[in-house]
C-alpha cells in the first residue's frame, strides 16, 4: 500500500437548493495519475474548487498527506436546507477553511480551466512569481537587496524549470503572446515552481486539437516521471484520460457513479450511459 | 552584457544631468523664481503620483484616499517644525498650542545650525510617513476586503473623515482647527527637492522590481491565480496599501514644505482626482510616466500655460483667454488621453526601455541582470 | 426635543433632494457597474443653468429649459465619455468619470469666472416662508418630500410597466444576455442617463433654493452623499436609494442640530464604511457571488 496523498471524505457542496457535489469520497496515492471525469455540469470543477480552498464545502473533509486541511459541516441556515448525507459525521470537529494560498503552501498546486496567466508578465516572470511563496526574505530585505542569494537561486531554479518544460527560447516573451499549447505548458510549469507534492490540472486539454493533446499527454507523463509527481486531472478528452490515468473516478449530477482502472471504466454500463454514450468528445 | 547596460547608462546620465541642472538653477536664480518653484512642486507631485501608482497601478487596488494621507503627512510636518517662538502667533486662538517643541530646533541644539534643521525636517517628514502608514494599517483592516469601486469609495470616505477631524475645533491645540499652519521652514531649493524625492522614488523602484513588487503585479493581473500560487492576498494588499500611504504621507509633508502653509480645507477629494489623472496620463504602471507627467503638468499649469488665463498666449491675444481657460484646456487634454490614449504617455514602460532596441522594448524588459 | 424639530423637518427635505440624486447613481451603477463621479457635477450644472435662466426668462420657460439642458448634458456625457469605453476594464470607466467631473468643474469655472453665482428667487413660490408644527420654514421643505414621492412612484411605474423600463431591468441583470436578446443596449443606457439627469435637475432646483449661491464645487458633496445613500440602500435598488437618502439627510441634519456640524459630512462617510464592512450589499441589495 503506497502513501496516501489526497483523501476526500463525504464532500458535499450545496449552493442554495442545488447539490453540485454529493457525498464524494476519493483517494489519491503517491505517484498516481488520477482522473476525475463526468459530463458537463457534473460538478468536477466544483469538487476541484473545494479541494483548493476556492469554495468552502458544505460538508465533508479533505485530508492532505494524512492531515485534515479542509473540513466543514452544515451550519446556520444550511442546517435545515441541507440535502446531502452524513450531516453529523464532522459536526463535532472544528471547521477548517483555509484560503487557497495556504493550501498551495502545503504542497498542492493547480492550473485553471480557462488559462489564468499573469498577462503583463513575461514567461520567465510568470514562473518566478510562483517562487515568491517560497521566499524567506521580508519586504525590507527584498527591497534593499539583502536577498541577492535567494533571488539568484530562485532565478536559477526557474531557468532550469523552463529548460525542462522546453520554454527557454521564449522566456522573455509576454506570457499571453505564446501559442495556446505553450500557455498550457507554462501554467503547468508555474504550478511546478511552487514545488508541490500534488499537481492538480483542471481540463488541461480544453480547446486543444488532437496533435496538441498528444503532446500534452506526453508532457504530463514526463512531468510525473521527472518530478516524481502525483497528479489529479479533470478532463474531457477521453484519449488523454485513458492513456495516462492509473485510476479514474466518474461523477454525474455530483454523485460518484464509478471508479477504477481505465479498462474497468470503459466497460462500466453506468458510465457509458451517463457519459461515453454521448457523442460529445470524440 | 555590455550592450544590455547601455540603456541604464543613458538613464543614469539623464538623471545626473537633471540634478546638475537643478544645482545650476539654484545657484543662478533667486529662490522665488518660477522655474525653481515649478521644479519643487513637480518633485512633490512626482512622489505623490508614484506612491499612488504603486497602489493603483502596480497592485491594482483602486484607492482614492490619497488626499487624506497627504493631509496627515502635511500636518505632521507643519506641527513638528514650527519654531517655538512663532507658535504663539500661529496658534493665536489656542494659547500657542500644546506642542511646545520644534524638531529642527531640537536637532540644531546638538548638531549645529546647518545640519541640525535639515535632520529635524527629515525626521518630521519620516514621522509623517510613519503616522500615515499606521493610519493606513488601521483603515486597511476593514476596507481592503472590499472590491474595486467599493474600495475606491470607502477610501475616499476615510479621506473626508480625516479632513473633518483635522478641522475640528476640539483638536485645535494640536491642529489649529480650521486655521492655517504656517511659519515652518523649507528644506532647500530645487536640487534638495530632487535629491530627496529621488531617494524616495528609488526605494519605490527597488520595491517594484523585487519579489514583492512582482507579487503585487501578479495580484493586479489576476488575483485568483495569484492566490492559487500561494500569494497571501490580504497580507500583500495590506503591505502595498501601507507602503503607498507612507510615501503619500511623506509627499504630503513635502507639499506642506513647498506651500509654506497648510490648511485641511485644501486636501479635498479634488486633489486625489488630480493626482489620479496625472498617474493615468503618465501610464498606469509606469513610474517614469508618473514623474514625466508631473513635471509636464505642473510646468504647463503653473508656468507655460499661464497666458491662457491672462489674455495673451504665444503672442496671440484673445478675449477667450480669461481666468479658467487654462484649466479648461488641461482638462480637455486629460479627457482626450483618458478616452483615446488609454495607456498614457509611457504605457507600462520605464525610462531605460526607451533606449532599448524597439523590438525588445515592446516586450517590457525581462529584467536582464 | 422641541429644538430638534426644525432640523428633523429640514432633514426630510434634504433627504428628498439626496434621493433624487441618488437614483441617478443607483440606476447607472445597476446598468454599467460604474460610479458616475460626474453625476454630482451634472447636478451642479443644473443649479447654474437655473441661476442663469431664471435671471432672464420667466419661470414657465426657465424650468423646462433647466430640465432639457441637464438631460442633454447627461446624454452627451454618456455618449462622449462612457460609450467609447464599453469594452474597457471598469477602472478605465471610473477614471473617465473622474475626468469628466474634473472637466465639468473647470469649464464651469471658466464660464462663471470662478465666482459663486447667487441664487435669487429662482422659483419664488417655493422659497416663501410657511409655518409647520409651529416652526417657520421655506415652502420647499414641504414640497420636496411630496415631489420626491411622486417622481419615485412615476419612475417605478416607468421601470416596471414600459418596454424601455423592462430593457433597463434586463440590462442590469445581465449585460451580455440582454444584448444577445436584441435589446438596444445603447438606447437603454442613454435612457438611464436621461432619467438620472432629469431627477438630478429637479433635485438641483429644490436644493439650491436653500443656498445663497451655486459654486463650481457645490455638486461634489451632495453628489458623494447621494452616492453613499445609494450604497447604503443597496446599490442598484431604487427603493434602497430613496430610503438611504432620507436616512442620511435626516441624520445629517440632526447631527447639525446637536452641535457637531463639522462632523455631519464625516458621519455620512463613517456610516458608509460601516455599511460596506458589515453588509456590503446595503439594506436592500442582492447578494452576488463571484464565480471562479
Amino acid at each position: 500500500m503506497s502513501e496516501n496523498v489526497l483523501k476526500l471524505e463525504n464532500i458535499t457542496m450545496q449552493f442554495g437548493g442545488v447539490v453540485a457535489v454529493d457525498n464524494l469520497s476519493m483517494e489519491i496515492n503517491k505517484g498516481e495519475i488520477v482522473a476525475l471525469i463526468g459530463p458537463n455540469g457534473a460538478g468536477k470543477t466544483t469538487a476541484f474548487n473545494t479541494i483548493t480552498g476556492v469554495y468552502e464545502p458544505t460538508n465533508g473533509q479533505v485530508s492532505f498527506l494524512g492531515s485534515p486541511i479542509v473540513r466543514n459541516h452544515p451550519q446556520g441556515k444550511m442546517k435545515k436546507a441541507y440535502k446531502g448525507a452524513e450531516a453529523e459525521k464532522f459536526a463535532r470537529q472544528p471547521v477548517l477553511n483555509p484560503t487557497p494560498d495556504k493550501i498551495t503552501a502545503l504542497g498542492m498546486a493547480r492550473t485553471f480551466q480557462n488559462i489564468r496567466l499573469w498577462k503583463t508578465q513575461t514567461v520567465f516572470d510568470n514562473v518566478l512569481i510562483a517562487k515568491h511563496m517560497l521566499r524567506t526574505s521580508n519586504v525590507f530585505s527584498a527591497t534593499f537587496r539583502f536577498n541577492r542569494a535567494e533571488e539568484a537561486k530562485q532565478r536559477a531554479e526557474v531557468a532550469a524549470l523552463l529548460e525542462i518544460v522546453g520554454l527557454t527560447d521564449v522566456k522573455d516573451e509576454l506570457a499571453t503572446s505564446l501559442p495556446y499549447g505553450k500557455q498550457r505548458r507554462l501554467e503547468i510549469a508555474r504550478a511546478l515552481a511552487t514545488q508541490p507534492k500534488l499537481l492538480m490540472l483542471d481540463e488541461p486539454a480544453a480547446g486543444m486539437n488532437p496533435q496538441e493533446t498528444d503532446e500534452l499527454t506526453a508532457f504530463i507523463a514526463r512531468v510525473r516521471k521527472d518530478f516524481d509527481m502525483t497528479i489529479l486531472l479533470i478532463e474531457h478528452h477521453m484519449d488523454l484520460v485513458m492513456d495516462i490515468s492509473d485510476r479514474i473516478y466518474v461523477i454525474d449530477f455530483g454523485k460518484l457513479i464509478a471508479s477504477g482502472t481505465p479498462e474497468v471504466i470503459q466497460n462500466d454500463q453506468r458510465v457509458i450511459d451517463a457519459y461515453l454514450g454521448v457523442e460529445e468528445d470524440a | 552584457m555590455k550592450t544590455i547596460k547601455r540603456e541604464y547608462l543613458l538613464t543614469a546620465l539623464i538623471l545626473l544631468a537633471v540634478l546638475v541642472g537643478a544645482f545650476v538653477l539654484d545657484a543662478s536664480l533667486p529662490s522665488y523664481h518660477i522655474a525653481i518653484k515649478v521644479v519643487k512642486k513637480a518633485c512633490v507631485y512626482s512622489l505623490v503620483a508614484v506612491s499612488m501608482n504603486l497602489l493603483n497601478g502596480f497592485t491594482g487596488l483602486f484607492s482614492l484616499g490619497q488626499a487624506g494621507f497627504m493631509l496627515l503627512g502635511a500636518y505632521s510636518y507643519a506641527i513638528l517644525c514650527i519654531p517655538v517662538a512663532k507658535r504663539a502667533g500661529v496658534y493665536q486662538y489656542f494659547d500657542g498650542g500644546i506642542v511646545q517643541f520644534s524638531l529642527p530646533e531640537f536637532f540644531s541644539g546638538f548638531l549645529g545650525g546647518t545640519v541640525g534643521p535639515v535632520v529635524g525636517m527629515l525626521c518630521a517628514l519620516l514621522f509623517g510617513g510613519l503616522l500615515t502608514a499606521l493610519c493606513a494599517y488601521l483603515i486597511g483592516l476593514p476596507v481592503l476586503r472590499l472590491k474595486s469601486d467599493y474600495l475606491a469609495i470607502a477610501t475616499l470616505g476615510f479621506a473626508e473623515i480625516l479632513r473633518a477631524f483635522f478641522q475640528w475645533n476640539a483638536l485645535g491645540p494640536l491642529t489649529n482647527g480650521s486655521n492655517l499652519l504656517k511659519n515652518y521652514p523649507d528644506i532647500g531649493g530645487a536640487a534638495a527637492y530632487i535629491l530627496l524625492v529621488g531617494v524616495f522614488i528609488a526605494v519605490i523602484l527597488l520595491l517594484v522590481n523585487s519579489t514583492y513588487g512582482r507579487a503585487f503585479m501578479a495580484i493586479r493581473d489576476d488575483e485568483v491565480a495569484a492566490e492559487a500560487m500561494g500569494i497571501n492576498l490580504a497580507h500583500h494588499k495590506r503591505m502595498a496599501f501601507i507602503i503607498s500611504s507612507f510615501f503619500a504621507g511623506v509627499g504630503g509633508g513635502m507639499l506642506a514644505m513647498y506651500m509654506g502653509t497648510v490648511q485641511a480645507l485644501s486636501f479635498k477629494s479634488a486633489m486625489t482626482y488630480e493626482i489620479l489623472l496625472v498617474v493615468v496620463m503618465g501610464g498606469i504602471g509606469s513610474i517614469t510616466g508618473s514623474i514625466i507627467t508631473s513635471f509636464l503638468y505642473i510646468a504647463g499649469l503653473e508656468w507655460l500655460l499661464r497666458g491662457l488665463d491672462s489674455g495673451t498666449f504665444l503672442g496671440i491675444s484673445s478675449p477667450i483667454f480669461k481666468n479658467g481657460f487654462r484649466m479648461a484646456i488641461v482638462s480637455v487634454i486629460i479627457m482626450v488621453v483618458v478616452l483615446f490614449f488609454r495607456k498614457g504617455i509611457m504605457g507600462d514602460r520605464e525610462l531605460p526601455d526607451l533606449f532599448r532596441p524597439r523590438k525588445k522594448a515592446a516586450k517590457k524588459g525581462g529584467e536582464a541582470k | 426635543m422641541q429644538g430638534l424639530l426644525p432640523y428633523l423637518i429640514n432633514g426630510v427635505s434634504v433627504g428628498g433632494q439626496y434621493a433624487l440624486i441618488a437614483i441617478g447613481y443607483t440606476l447607472v451603477y445597476g446598468i454599467l457597474r460604474l460610479i458616475n463621479f460626474a453625476h454630482g457635477d451634472v447636478f451642479m450644472v443644473a443649479g447654474l443653468i437655473m441661476v442663469y435662466s431664471s435671471a432672464t426668462l420667466p419661470m414657465y420657460l426657465a424650468i423646462p429649459l433647466v430640465l432639457l439642458l441637464t438631460v442633454a448634458l447627461g446624454f452627451v456625457i454618456e455618449r462622449a465619455a462612457y460609450k467609447p469605453l464599453r469594452s474597457a476594464p471598469r477602472m478605465s470607466l471610473m477614471i473617465s468619470a473622474i475626468g469628466v467631473s474634473y472637466l465639468i468643474q473647470n469649464l464651469a469655472f471658466y464660464f462663471t469666472g470662478g465666482l459663486p453665482q447667487p441664487v435669487t428667487n429662482a422659483i419664488p413660490w417655493i422659497s416663501e416662508n410657511v409655518t409647520v408644527f409651529g416652526e417657520s420654514t421655506k415652502r420647499v421643505t414641504l414640497v420636496t418630500p411630496v415631489l420626491t414621492a411622486v417622481l419615485v412612484a412615476a419612475l417605478v411605474y416607468f421601470i416596471n410597466h414600459t418596454k424601455i423600463g423592462m430593457g433597463m431591468r434586463a440590462v442590469s441583470k445581465d449585460f451580455e444576455t440582454a444584448l444577445l436578446m436584441g435589446i438596444k443596449i445603447n438606447s437603454v443606457i442613454s435612457m438611464t442617463f436621461v432619467v438620472g439627469s432629469f431627477l438630478a435637475a429637479v433635485g438641483a432646483m429644490l436644493y439650491f433654493t436653500n443656498y445663497p449661491s451655486v459654486a463650481i464645487t457645490s455638486g461634489g458633496m451632495p453628489g458623494l452623499k447621494a452616492f453613499v445613500a445609494a450604497v447604503f440602500g443597496g446599490i442598484g435598488s431604487i427603493p434602497g436609494a430613496v430610503v438611504g437618502a432620507f436616512l442620511i439627510g435626516i441624520s445629517e441634519e440632526l447631527i447639525k442640530g446637536i452641535g457637531y456640524s463639522t462632523f455631519s459630512d464625516a458621519f455620512t462617510f463613517a456610516l458608509l464604511i460601516v455599511v460596506l464592512c458589515v453588509r456590503p450589499t446595503g439594506l436592500f441589495g442582492e447578494k452576488v457571488t463571484d464565480k471562479v
